[in-house]
């Protein structure tokens, strides 16, 4: 992947001109074939270098990936180690030293380079017909190769291991000054002699042929199509997008192809198990459907532990994303009840602001309370605080709870007027009437009134608004003794008020009650 | 500047700590333990910090941290703690608390000990043998106690099978972290905002004292006890707000500090020095609060990631007429006199820091994008 990516910067993006092309190639050459050096470490560090068995194929590798000063070196251990050849290698160094090249600093034009270029290959020609090197084969064929014989070449087939290698070398020595319109051309031939008709391409070459023609389009459709992930096809999309170089032609969904690939890489993040933070990066960067896209994944996330549900509910709300989070936390709060955990629930529909299911929380204590007469998880529902004001039945609850603490510290006034102001203010659901109702006996039956006229008035309004509205039961059987027992209460409930009624006109009539 | 060295790890770190040095050694912290989490298989790992003395040559490798060895973890690590030298205890998101036992002559890990149904949930809703993630743990040699999702309390003790004291239902919502006060008695935080203290000599189910703010109920994810002053705890919550609280005064906050922009996840006093203060976040950062009142007044930064912030904070309580001498300086945050430095540690933003520790100059921090990071000089 590597050796792609490094391809399509050297073509694409430094957009090389052609006598630097070739350089930009070597260099590319020479980083992706690497056994060189491990092979030159091994000759070098051995006693005689020039009596190793890898001499000549090190020369060689160096002769073919263009590295002529090293090469040059190792031919002046020859020259030493075995006078006879001494000369023909002091030759063979001199013209490698005269190789003329395109230096960085570009003050030759290219028509100079091409002219001192053809003058230094005849040259070698010349030497290679007044047979100078006939004694020595390993020399003659480093001619050869420098000559650029494509017959010589294609000997090296093992040592160059690639038709790539074989390409820049190819035009190192027959066409340093290559254009970058014609390397597809030499790319193709070379590909063709290189498998010299025995295997087909494989993708990879299809891709690095694909390069060669410029045709990015193609290359991206051949990485897509080669390569396991989007990984690599996201990034390079995204990399010659910012480059300027993709006309977005779009797809019909609408979006432009960068965006296509770097959602699809992004949704392959989301489907891994740790790696869903990092998609979510990458969804910020899409600007069409990136967010549509976010929103739909980050509800499907599995949430283990309450920790990472406070990740992703902290990455939505940064992103502004209401409905995930109030997905989310209902979900989370739907669990919590399930799980008897009616403080986590509570929080969650605070975090949410969901009004609706602190309703329901409160639903669930109350029920509690009606079943068993108490109420569990004291400690939630003292300490509630302004949260309280979240949803009616909430304050409810609150409230109820504070009536109660009221009635246990014996603050009777206190805890009359708070049941009155319950059940006037209409906040109390239907179904706990009854229970507050029955709840205001006690006070009612005290010793000293602790309710005014005024408010037993009040309380036998709501109690007849209550007795009047009350549901028929259509069912015989046990509806008929709730009915009885109810109808019982109710009437408990009107002496007891009438009572009261009477000791407050009277208590008020008097002279200390006024 | 300090030198901050980081590893990348390939999982995501959910706890570091420094294994305790032998008190009285004058050793430095030299090796740690991380937990991963949200993998498929999920590892307890112990890490070596490398030879103190090769800290000046060419610094990069060899003071980078490695791996000594590594154990698999059922469920994510939700928290970490040295039990002793040797021993680790890990609570785990299947509800499950395991101990594991370091070899060191052939640096190898292996279970010790575990409870496995810990935590769970019970309910009308929930299966049978619903687990609960166990969401903190805190040891005091022999005794263990954790803390869960489920709102339930456990002490155990090494060796023991089973557990010695279990407070079911103990908060109606989840248990975040859990801290010792006095040896009996342990602090509790959890997601309605209430700092809970309960005392295991008591019988019973109920706290023997409830603190919270009369503010919004935000949840409290991380609690830290100040070394010296036992009545003096620090409280991170879910809106980076750092709060310092006097559990002998009253049930309100001392100072309210806003901090990070995100939930922060841990909170450490300094052990051998208290006036310092370290906190992770989930906004990336990790800051280091430097509340000792001798510093003159300093106008540079001294590392170029730094970010000297201004703080603010109010002070709730009234502490006119109590000696300054006695108060430790993280009661008496006066905006006018005491300025607290705030430093960023990390260079650069990266995700969540989950976890940090502190032991001497060293820290150690563990982050959502896969790497640790340890410094070797804190106070340089």
């Amino acid at each position: 992947m590597e050796l792609i990516w490094n391809l399509c910067e050297i073509l694409f993006i430094e957009v090389a001109p052609a006598g630097a092309l070739l350089l930009h190639l070597l260099d590319w050459v020479r980083l992706h074939v690497c056994e060189v050096d491990s092979l030159l470490a091994d000759v070098l560090g051995s006693e005689n270098p020039s009596k190793h068995d890898s001499f000549w194929k090190l020369v060689t590798i160096l002769v073919l990936q263009g590295r002529l000063d090293e090469a040059r070196q190792m031919l002046s251990k020859e020259a030493d180690a075995s006078p006879s050849s001494a000369g023909m290698c002091r030759i063979l160094g001199d013209l490698m030293r005269t190789m003329p090249v395109l230096s960085p600093g570009n003050t030759q034009t290219l028509t100079e380079l091409e002219l001192k270029w053809q003058h230094w290959h005849e040259e070698c020609e010349r030497h290679l017909q007044d047979s100078t090197f006939a004694s020595s084969p390993h020399l003659e064929s480093l001619c050869k190769i420098m000559l650029g014989d494509e017959a010589a070449l294609l000997e090296q087939k093992e040592l160059l291991n690639n038709w790539y290698h074989f390409l820049v070398t190819r035009l190192l020595y027959s066409h340093p000054t290559v254009k970058p319109i014609d390397l597809h051309l030499y790319a193709q031939s070379s590909l063709d002699l290189f498998l010299g008709g025995e295997s087909s391409p494989e993708p990879l070459d299809n891709i690095l042929l694909a390069a060669f023609e410029f045709d990015i389009h193609q290359v991206i459709k051949e990485c897509s199509i080669a390569l396991s992930n989007w990984w690599f096809v996201a990034h390079l999309t995204d990399l010659l997008d910012h480059c300027k170089l993709l006309q977005s032609h779009n797809l019909y969904f609408g979006s432009n192809m960068r965006e296509f690939l770097l959602l699809e890489y992004a949704s392959g993040l989301f489907a891994h198990h740790s790696l869903w933070q990092l998609g979510v990066d990458y969804f910020d960067y899409c600007p069409e459907l990136g967010r549509v896209s976010l929103e739909l994944h980050i509800e499907r996330i599995p949430l283990s532990t309450e920790q990472k549900a406070l990740k992703v509910l902290r990455i939505c709300e940064q992103r502004q994303m209401t409905e995930q989070v109030r997905s989310i936390c209902k979900i989370l709060a739907m669990n919590a009840v399930r799980n008897n955990r009616l403080g986590s629930a509570l929080s969650w529909s605070i975090r949410a602001k969901d009004a609706a299911f602190a309703t329901l929380v409160s639903d669930r204590f109350l029920k509690d309370y009606c079943e068993r007469g108490s109420f569990s998880d004291l400690d939630l529902i003292d300490n509630l605080g302004p949260a309280m004001m979240l949803s009616d039945r909430l304050t409810f609850l609150g409230k109820y709870r504070e009536f109660h603490r009221f009635y246990g510290e014996k603050r009777l006034t206190d805890a009359a007027s708070l049941l009155l102001s319950l059940m006037t203010s209409q906040i109390a659901p239907r179904s706990f009437w009854v229970i507050l109702l029955i709840d205001a006996l006690p006070l009612l039956e005290e010793k000293e009134v602790v309710f005014s006229a005024e408010q037993t008035y009040e309380l036998m309004r709501c109690l007849e608004d209550f007795a009047s509205r009350r549901p028929v039961w259509r069912e015989p059987g046990v509806q008929r003794i709730q009915e009885d027992v109810e109808n019982t209460k109710l009437e408990m409930l009107r002496l007891a008020l009438a009572r009261n009624l009477g000791r407050a006109i009277i208590k008020e009539g008097s002279l200390e009650g006024s | 500047m300090e030198e901050i060295y980081a590893k990348f790890v390939s999982q995501k770190i959910s706890k570091t700590r420094w294994r305790p040095v032998p008190p009285g050694s004058l050793q430095t912290a030299d090796t740690f333990a991380a937990g991963s989490w949200d993998n498929e298989e999920n590892y307890v790992s112990l890490w070596s910090i490398g030879d103190f003395g090769n800290l000046d040559s060419d610094g990069g490798f060899e003071g980078d941290h490695q791996l000594l060895c590594d154990i698999r973890h059922h469920g994510d690590v939700m928290d970490l703690q040295f039990f002793d030298q040797e021993r680790i205890v890990a609570a785990s998101s299947t509800g499950c608390v395991t101990v594991f036992l370091h070899h060191p002559n052939n640096q190898t890990l292996s279970v010790s000990q575990q409870w496995t149904a810990a935590h769970y949930h019970t309910g009308p809703g929930s299966p049978s043998c619903g687990s609960a993630p166990c969401t903190g743990v805190v040891c005091s040699n022999p005794e263990i106690v954790t803390v869960g999702e489920d709102g339930r309390i456990n002490l155990f003790r090494a060796d023991h099978k089973e557990a010695v004291r279990t407070i079911d239902n103990a908060d109606s919502s989840t248990l975040h972290a859990v801290t010792f006060l006095r040896t009996p008695e342990i602090l509790t935080v959890n997601s309605i905002g209430q700092l809970k203290i309960w005392d295991f000599r008591k019988q019973g189910n109920e706290p023997s004292q409830i603190l919270s703010l009369t503010g919004d109920r935000v949840p409290l994810h991380c609690v830290d006890r100040h070394p010296n002053q036992q009545h003096v705890v620090a409280t991170g919550g879910q809106d980076g707000m750092l709060s310092i609280w006097d559990v002998r005064q009253g049930t309100m906050p001392v100072s309210l500090l806003k901090a990070h922009e995100a939930e922060m996840w841990e909170v450490h006093f300094h052990p051998s020095n208290p006036d310092h203060l370290f906190t992770c976040s989930e906004d990336g950062s990790l800051w280091h609060w430097d509340a000792s009142t001798d510093v003159p007044e300093k106008s540079s930064l001294f590392n170029q990631g730094g970010r000297n912030s201004t703080f603010l904070s109010h002070s709730i309580s009234n502490q006119a007429g109590v000696h300054q001498s006695l108060i430790s300086s993280w009661l008496s945050t006066d905006p006018a006199k005491d300025r607290i430095e705030i430093t960023s540690l990390l260079p650069s933003r990266t995700l969540s820091v989950n976890s940090l520790d502190v032991l001497g100059p060293c820290l150690v921090c563990g982050t959502d994008s896969e790497a640790i990071y340890v410094t070797r000089q804190l106070f340089s």
